[in-house]
This record gives structure tokens, C-alpha cells and sequence, in this order.
């Protein structure tokens, strides 16, 4: 009844092309759009429940958008691509680091501080480069192997910001804090800002991600994941598909990266980039779903918030836990759930909704 | 999901609705203060004894005199598992809380203290780092929201050389010699590096830098480079599970344990007692006076805290961290005392408080009030001087316990001062802060 598309007819290419080909899902996605856009943004302006305090918008929506973009860049690789990377938590370092030092100027090379844009657009540039220097033993090596060899990409990178003082412009504990946020001229101060800074990067970067997997490229991609021989046959290029979704999904990670550490953390050290981050965005995309850009937000927002649900939720229960006990329940039930997920759902989220789209195109008569 | 699940599920949003609001209308007469802590992780061995004296001491305000001035403490744990994200979702959790806001935040570690340095700008939030933290945040007129009191790691480092030298004999004889620095790497272990660079010219000795990676289990390959290179000294900025690693591993490659000196986040029981009769020899700087033992505060907490089940310590109560946590707390607590000198008895904001924070003056009398006599000594706060005092000794452990064998050291100033202005000046020109004029009373 809802998801009923009968009448729709397409008329021209362009309306066959769209990317919501069903009239419910555009609107949808408008409304989406225009309440991310416009009524959040008001809601936070005038504190509006749930947005009494920061808390909501920093310690919720901002990591949220953040880390979606930085899911969707995974989910190119690993979904899309069919290529294990555990490496995602470098290009985010490689991404946080170069946006800095572009940030603050590069003295060595006589390179001016770069406004803020730029510097997180080379930042992402920069990860993308160093992705396809990764990428490249996936040229020979498959599945657990080349996830290994981009383990080594984790390490090394862990290894290059903690020792090289060059990135951390001397300072002398290592930690290096973000340069002032002015974007076009605009000085991003409050919460609400950062929001809208991280909704656009967002917004602009999944219609680019949406748009390049459906179309040439993005089908090479899948036709290498599913079966890279026959796509070789069929006279796809290994070399050109792989790198290319190496350099465009280390790009979007690396731009994650300079957000999460100029937005979300201000002030940061390699360990917010650590091996336990790649992980976990490796963990959005499968049960979010592999190869689905709306699983990359679903996974993203499962991972995120129920760890934090399952903390808060005893403190405003009112059941005197204590921190410690809370904790471990936490890791025990979190990872009863993702099990749970996994096994009754093993494509993610995504499929979760397709299924329920699917049962509300028929609903209330289904047969 | 069946229909059951559905419901239970249902039941529970439905409760945190209800729930929701009823917390936030909490009782006006009480300050809010958060307490970040970790009890998990690879370094919740330090982690929980430090939280059980804060969260014991707050108590005891509470039990015994019904608050801070008749305003009571409601306070908060979150788990933050020493991880700087965490930290910051703690910190935004609960920043807001409490008829006021948070009092003041207290990380206990430093790379969190680090994220939260500009929130906390922002916020109006004070933010107490006692015996760790930024080091140049000493300098208030640039970090007006810091209070790295009783020491900062630069002050460690000055201290911890000075015991080297008193050992060999005198100053003149560090020429030549070579001092190894093993390390947590993070922001925490990088601090003191500037400083011992400082000493290292003025002194002449050759500094040997040997950082071990988070969490610090694997560490053959730093103390097979001290077996090569045999320094004179090695001084050791663990924390954690590194610490009890660091004295194993010197055990393994027969570094005598008596040149080993760690600094005061590495001189707790839970460091020295997985390592057995390996430790005995270890030396360590306190924090202040003293480390670990009973004094006055501990009698009272038994009579009015733990006689009515209320403490949460168990072995470790008067142990060197617990006792850390308790000076801590009682520190911010008579921060807040000042502010309600200026303020009235009521729950204070951040920014009130920073003030009390900052005209702090706990002389000894009203330390030996408090009952903390021979735990601390006496600390004047300026807005020039955060830190407020930076005198230390050094313990050794003796198989059982830990034994006092230094008189006080009180940290060079000359040695870090120039860091310290350099450095915050720095930071100042890149977060474009003008720094305050401390001359003007504020």
C-alpha cells in the first residue's frame, strides 16, 4: 500500500535513471534532507528536547555523520570491491594528519596555511594516495591475505604518527590540536556549525559514493568482488578496478579522518586512529550491510549509539549498577546482539530494509 | 522480533521516557561533579583504586558534613576506559548535569585532558589535572581553565634527576652518563622528554629515549636495548599493566631494580606486586608527602563512610592511589569552599568555581583541619602558578610495602620555566588566546 509504485511510469531515460527510482523513497529522502538540513538545525537553535543540552548533537549526531562518511568509504572497498582492509583507521590518521599540516602550513616547502576546506579536501587527497600504495599487493594477494597486508598498513602508519615529529609539528607531547575551523571566511565555533559542516561533507560525499556504484565504475567493482576472473574476461582491467576503489575509498576515509579529529576531537593522538577504530568501522559495513550505501548510516548508527543506549540506559532506569558491572554488561550484551544480528540477518541492515520494504509494498494484503 | 520481545522492548523506551525527566529534576541544593573514570581496560589496575578515593572521599562530605558547606555532592561515574573518545562522550554526557552544570572535570588522563582542554574553554568548565596534563598549562594567564596541581611530569622529570644526581654524588658527576627514559607513548609518556632534554644539555648526560606502544605488554625489545647499552639510570613513565611489565622485564635482563626510578604514576602496589620479589629495590616518586598509609581522613571515612557500608574500597583503601584520588578529590572540593566564600552556599557554576580553584590556598593548618597532615604540603594557587606546589620524594619498595627513603624534593623552576612560557605562548599564538594579565585581580 505504502511502497505501491503502480502508475509511476517512466517516461524518459533521465527518469529511468534516477537514483530513487520509486516516487515514496524521493520523498522520503527529501524530507530526510530537509529535516537534517533545516529542522534539526532549528530545533538545536531554539534547545529543543532532545536537544536541551549538547550532549545529543556532540556525543550522538556529529560521531554519527562522521563516522557514516567513513563507513560508506569502507563500504566501497569491502562491500562494493570484495577487498578486506583493515587498514580503514590509518587512511583516517593519514586523512586527520595531512589536513593538519596543510592546515598549519607546511614551512619546509614555503606552503601557506591553507584554509580549512582544502586542507581537508588534500588530507583526503593524501589517504587516497597512500591507498593505492597499499593497494597494490591486492593486485596479487586475495581475502584474509590482503586483509593482513593492509594490517600492516594500521601498523605502519600507528608507527609513522607517533614517531615522526615532522606531522606533529614538534610538539613536544605528540598530541596536535586542529587549526582555527574557518570555512569560506566563517569561523565554526558552536555545536550546531559543526553539525551542519559534517552534514554537508556527508551529504556531498554519499551522492558522489551513490552516483560512482551505479554506474561504469562502480559496476566494475562489483563484477571484480563477485567474481574477478570472469570480470577480467569479460575485459574489466584488475588493476585500474582495484586502485581505483582503493583511492576513492581511502579518499572518503581520509576526509572522515580529518573530520573526526578537527570537528569531533579538536585535540588528538594516534590512538584515536588505532587498530580498535578500523575494526569497528569494518564492523558497521557487515552489519550494516556489504555493499549498501544505506547500511554503511544503519551500521554506523547500531555501532555508535548501542554501546552508549546500553551504558546510559541503567542510570535513567534508575537500577544502581555500578560503572564497572555496567561496562561489562555492556561488551557482553553488545556482543550477544551483533552474534544475534549475524546470524538471523547475515546481510546487515540493509537487507533488514529492503525485506521491510518489500512487506509494505503488500501490506495490508499480502499474500 | 516476537510480539514479547516487541513489548519488553516497548516497556523499556516507555520507561527511559518516564525516567528521563525525572532525572533531570534533580534536588536544587546539590553540585553536580563528574567523575571520569576506568575500571576496565588494561589500565583499571590504577584505574579503580584512584575512583575509589574520590567516589569515598565525596561520600564522606556527604555523611559527615552534610555537604560542602550544607550543599550536597551529587556526582556521576562514566566509564571511560582511558580512551580519548570516550572521554569526550563522557565529558558531553555530563557537562550539563546537575542544577549548575559539572563542578569540574577530572579525566585522569592525559590524552583526554588534552581533547578537553579547548572544550572545556569553550564550556566555562574548570578542568583539574593533578600530577598530570599539559604541562605548560602551569602558566594560568594562557590556561585560565587548568589546574595541573601539585606537579606537573616537567616538574616529575626535574625532581626525578635531581635523586639521580643525589645518588651518584653530586650534579657534576651526570657528565657522561646516560640516563634512559622508558615510556607510555602517548601524549602522557611524551611530556616529560622537553625537560630531561634540558637537563641533559645543562648537565651534560646523554639521554636514551624508549618508548613502549600502547598498552605497554610487549617490551622485550626497549629492555634488550637498556641490556645493551647499559645506562646509568633509567627513569620509567608507565602506566597501567606497562608498569608491572617494565619491572618484570628489567628483572629479565638484570637491570638492577634500584636504578630504576619511576615517576608517581608508576609507584602504586597494583605496579610492583605482579612482579613479586623482582620488585624489591623499585623506586618510585610520591606525589607529594607521602604514598600509601592511614592518617587522620582515613578515620573518619572508617567511622562515618565505611561503618555505615558505604565505602567501595576494598584491599586497596590507603593505598598510594587511593589516597591520590582522595587528595584529589578534597582539592577540588576546597575549590568549590573558596568559591562559596565569594559566591554564597549554593551549587556553583564552573566559571564560579574556577575562580575558588584559582585563589585556592590550603595552608598547613587547614590541612592538618582536613585531616590530610603528612599527605600534602601546603598548596598556593596564582593565576601565574596552577601547579601550586611541586615537591616530591622518593619511595622504594621493600618487597611489602613501599618505604620513604628521600627527604623533599622541590622542582627546579629555573629548569622548567622557560619551557613553560615558551610553550604556552605557542599554544596561545595558534588558539589565538590573549593571555590574562595576572597583575589585575580578577
Amino acid at each position: 500500500m505504502l511502497y505501491r509504485e503502480t502508475g509511476q511510469f517512466k517516461t524518459s531515460y533521465a527518469n529511468d535513471m534516477v537514483i530513487f527510482p520509486i516516487r515514496q523513497d524521493r520523498i522520503g529522502v527529501y524530507l530526510l534532507l530537509g529535516f537534517a538540513f533545516i529542522v534539526l538545525p532549528l530545533m538545536m537553535a531554539f534547545h529543543v528536547a532532545p536537544f536541551r543540552t549538547d550532549y545529543f548533537l556532540l556525543a550522538i549526531l556529529l560521531p554519527f555523520l562522521i563516522l557514516s562518511l567513513a563507513a560508506i568509504g569502507v563500504n566501497i572497498l569491502v562491500g562494493y570491491c570484495g577487498q578486506i582492509s583493515l587498514g580503514s583507521g590509518a587512511f583516517m590518521a593519514i586523512g586527520a594528519y595531512m589536513a593538519y599540516k596543510f592546515g598549519t602550513g607546511i614551512s619546509e616547502i614555503g606552503l601557506p596555511p591553507m584554509p580549512i576546506v582544502i586542507a581537508i579536501l588534500l588530507g583526503g587527497l593524501s589517504a587516497a594516495f597512500f591507498g593505492v600504495l597499499f593497494g597494490l599487493p591486492s593486485l596479487r594477494i586475495k581475502g584474509l591475505y590482503l586483509a593482513v597486508a593492509t594490517l600492516a598498513a594500521q601498523f605502519f602508519f600507528d608507527w609513522v604518527f607517533l614517531r615522526v615529529k615532522w606531522f606533529t609539528n614538534y610538539a613536544p607531547s605528540g598530541s596536535v590540536s586542529a587549526p582555527e575551523l574557518k570555512f569560506f571566511g566563517y569561523l565554526i565555533a558552536t555545536p550546531v556549525e559543526k553539525y551542519m559542516v559534517a552534514l554537508s561533507f556527508l551529504t556531498l560525499f554519499a551522492l558522489v559514493a551513490k552516483n560512482l556504484v551505479r554506474g561504469n565504475i562502480g559496476r566494475q567493482w562489483m563484477a571484480i568482488r563477485d567474481m574477478d576472473i570472469a570480470a577480467e574476461l569479460m575485459g574489466i582491467r584488475p588493476l585500474v578496478a582495484k586502485l581505483s576503489a582503493f583511492a576513492v575509498s581511502s579518499f572518503i576515509i581520509g576526509i572522515a579522518g580529518a573530520l573526526w579529529a578537527f570537528l569531533r576531537l579538536g585535540t588528538w593522538e594516534p590512538l584515536a586512529f588505532d587498530i580498535n577504530r578500523s575494526l569497528e568501522l569494518l564492523f558497521m559495513v557487515i552489519i550494516g550491510g556489504l555493499g549498501s550505501i544505506l547500511g554503511s548510516f544503519l551500521g554506523a548508527a547500531f555501532i555508535l549509539m548501542l554501546p552508549i543506549f546500553l551504558t546510559v540506559l541503567p542510570a535513567e532506569l534508575g537500577v544502581p549498577i555500578t560503572t564497572e558491572t555496567v561496562s561489562h554488561l555492556q561488551n557482553v550484551i553488545f556482543g550477544a546482539m551483533i552474534c544475534f544480528i549475524l546470524i538471523k540477518e547475515p546481510l546487515g541492515f540493509a537487507r533488514l530494509w529492503q525485506i521491510g520494504k518489500e512487506k509494505l509494498r503488500m501490506w495490508p494484503f499480502p499474500y | 522480533m516476537s510480539m514479547k520481545a516487541l513489548k519488553l522492548a516497548l516497556a523499556a523506551v516507555g520507561g527511559m521516557v518516564i525516567a528521563s525527566p525525572m532525572a533531570l529534576a534533580q534536588a536544587p541544593n546539590e553540585q553536580f561533579i563528574p567523575l571520569l573514570s576506568y575500571r576496565t581496560g588494561a589500565y583499571a589496575v590504577n584505574g579503580i583504586p584512584w575512583a575509589n578515593g574520590v567516589s569515598d572521599y565525596f561520600n564522606l562530605i556527604n555523611e559527615r558534613d552534610g555537604g560542602i558547606n550544607g550543599v550536597r555532592i551529587a556526582f556521576e561515574e562514566c566509564e571511560t576506559g582511558y580512551a580519548t573518545d570516550k572521554g569526550v562522550e563522557c565529558y558531553e554526557r555530563l557537562k550539563g548535569k546537575g542544577a549548575t552544570g559539572a563542578a569540574f572535570f577530572n579525566p585522569l588522563s592525559t590524552g583526554i585532558t588534552f581533547a578537553l582542554t579547548e572544550k572545556t574553554l569553550a564550556d566555562k568548565i574548570p578542568i583539574i589535572t593533578m600530577g598530570y596534563g599539559r604541562a605548560d598549562s602551569k602558566n594560568g594567564a594562557v590556561f585560565a581553565w587548568n589546574f595541573p596541581f601539585l606537579g606537573t611530569y616537567w616538574s616529575g622529570a626535574d625532581i626525578a634527576m635531581q635523586h639521580v644526581a643525589k645518588e651518584m654524588g653530586g650534579e657534576d658527576k651526570l657528565k657522561g652518563k646516560k640516563i634512559a627514559i622508558v615510556y607510555h607513548d602517548s601524549p602522557y609518556g611524551k611530556e616529560p622528554i622537553p625537560t630531561l632534554q634540558v637537563l641533559a644539555k645543562k648537565f651534560g648526560f646523554t639521554l636514551m629515549e624508549l618508548p613502549v606502544t600502547h598498552p605497554g605488554v610487549e617490551q622485550k625489545s626497549t629492555w634488550l636495548q637498556i641490556r645493551q647499552n647499559r645506562p646509568d639510570y633509567v627513569l620509567l613513565w608507565g602506566w597501567g599493566v606497562m608498569n608491572g611489565t617494565s619491572v618484570k622485564e628489567a628483572a629479565a635482563v638484570a637491570y638492577p631494580r634500584d636504578k630504576v626510578i619511576g615517576v608517581w604514576w608508576s609507584g602504586a602496589e597494583p605496579d610492583v606486586a605482579p612482579a613479586g620479589d623482582q620488585a624489591i629495590g623499585y623506586k618510585a616518586l610520591t606525589l607529594g608527602e607521602s604514598g600509601a598509609g592511614e592518617y587522620a581522613v582515613h578515620a573518619a571515612l572508617k567511622q562515618h563512610v565505611y561503618a555505615k557500608g558505604k565505602g567501595i574500597a576494598k584491599d586497596d583503601f590507603a593505598q598510594v592511589l587511593y589516597n591520590r584520588g582522595m587528595i584529589n578529590a578534597m582539592l577540588g572540593i576546597e575549590g568549590i569552599r573558596k568559591a562559596m566564600t565569594r559566591y554564597g552556599n549554593k551549587p556553583l557554576t564552573g566559571e564560579q568555581i574556577r575562580w575558588g580553584l584559582e585563589n585556592l590556598d590550603l595552608t598547613a593548618e587547614r590541612i592538618k583541619e582536613l585531616g590530610f597532615a603528612g599527605m600534602l604540603t601546603p598548596v598556593k594557587i596564582t593565576c601565574n602558578d596552577h601547579e601550586g606546589a611541586r615537591s616530591a620524594r622518593v619511595q622504594q619498595w621493600d618487597g611489602k610495602q613501599w618505604k620513604m627513603i628521600s627527604d623533599m624534593y622541590t622542582a627546579r623552576q629555573e629548569n622548567t620555566e622557560p619551557l613553560v612560557k615558551e610553550v604556552s605562548a605557542k599554544y596561545a599564538e595558534e588558539k589565538k588566546i590573549t593571555a590574562r594579565d595576572c597583575s589585575k585581580p580578577d
